[in-house]
């Protein structure tokens, strides 16, 4: 195989873009966090559990949860393409990268549905 | 006035070392560039690009004090007393502060930076609205002197993927242009994760551009452009 710069994989706005609507969906659980907070004020862990038995909430966060996966996978994805230089390793880097999130996303499902 | 410039000829030094000169000023010395070139008749290896001193040509950019820009256009009476001159960052030296930008001019090229039209041309000239003509405002001024592709960080770390700020501002004067038939093909060419994408908006190019230009906006209307199309 030749060594020659290769460029042209087409793809990047839609990543980009997946980037901006996970972010806007983060911020909007956060405010309704919030405000789930100061309206119920979870002092004990049975108020808590009560909060996050109601199913609204659970679907929420676990989209929450995913937004958070998609989201850290482009940027981290970015911070590996900016500085790992060899091929093979950066692959690696980016398949570990894959298997945590997803173990944190399917972690946090069992969290919500315990 | 004292001057500390980066001393580099790969033929003779190990490595680079940093020089320091005195200069007697005068008043009919009120750029950088006239210092220079004092410099220049008291030590003659002293080497550094300059053409037209005017800031039109793009030739005699530096890091000035840790900031980018044209020593023909830096007013003396705004620097501080000592001055710290170093070529221009992320570059590979030839001497002194004379910098190899084959990479910079490669990246250039890749955007094809010229109008594509396969219709006949007229007898005249291809005429565009006044409003047409605006869009070029802001984009048709750069001077490719390179301050702002050598600011940027994702630059550094991948000048041969990443088209840098220069040449993304050239390519959307290309997509702007209302006499260009390209607009897609130019598009697909920078709908990749390095040639665009890297660009991670910290604004280096816009803070440094001694022609006063946006590639941070370009950059983002190009990627307007191309969720646009995508969605």
């Amino acid at each position: 195989m030749v060594k020659r710069i290769v460029t042209g994989a087409h793809y990047g706005s839609r990543d980009w873009l997946a980037q901006r609507v996970t972010g806007a969906l983060m911020a909007v659980y956060i405010v309704i966090l919030l405000v789930v907070f100061m309206t119920g004020s979870p002092v004990s862990y049975a108020v808590w559990k009560d909060i996050f038995a109601q199913g609204w909430l659970r679907v929420a966060t676990l989209m929450f949860a995913a937004s958070l996966a998609w989201h850290a996978w482009v940027g981290m994805r970015d911070v590996v393409m900016d500085y790992v230089k060899p091929d093979g390793l950066r692959l690696a880097l980016q398949v570990g990268i894959v298997l945590l999130l997803a173990g944190y996303l399917a972690w946090a499902v069992q969290i919500l549905w315990r | 006035m004292k001057i500390s410039i980066y001393r580099y000829d790969p033929d003779k030094d190990a490595r680079p070392s940093m020089q320091d000169y005195e200069v007697a000023l005068e008043p009919s010395d009120v750029m950088l560039l006239d210092a220079l070139v004092k410099l220049k008749a008291q030590d003659d290896s002293l080497s550094f690009r300059r053409s037209c001193r005017e800031g039109v040509c793009g030739s005699d950019a530096m890091n000035i004090n840790g900031k980018n820009g044209l020593a023909c256009i830096t007013k003396l009476a705004e620097l501080p007393d000592r001055v710290v001159l170093r070529p221009l960052p992320g570059l590979p030296v030839i001497r002194d502060l004379i910098v190899d930008m084959t990479q910079f001019f490669k990246q250039y090229h890749s955007v094809s930076p010229f109008l594509i039209n396969e219709e006949q041309a007229p007898d005249r000239e291809r005429l565009q609205s006044p409003e047409e003509r605006n869009e070029l405002n802001g984009l048709y001024e750069c001077i490719l002197c390179a301050c702002c592709s050598t600011a940027c960080p994702s630059f550094w770390w991948n000048p041969d993927k990443f088209v840098g700020p220069a040449g993304l501002l050239q390519a959307y004067r290309f997509i702007a242009d209302s006499r260009d038939q390209a607009t897609s093909a130019r598009l697909d060419n920078l709908e990749d994760p390095y040639r665009l994408f890297r660009c991670h908006t910290i604004m280096n190019c816009v803070d440094v551009c001694p022609k006063g230009l946006n590639p941070t906006a370009a950059i983002g209307k190009i990627r307007d452009m191309l969720v646009r199309r995508a969605v």
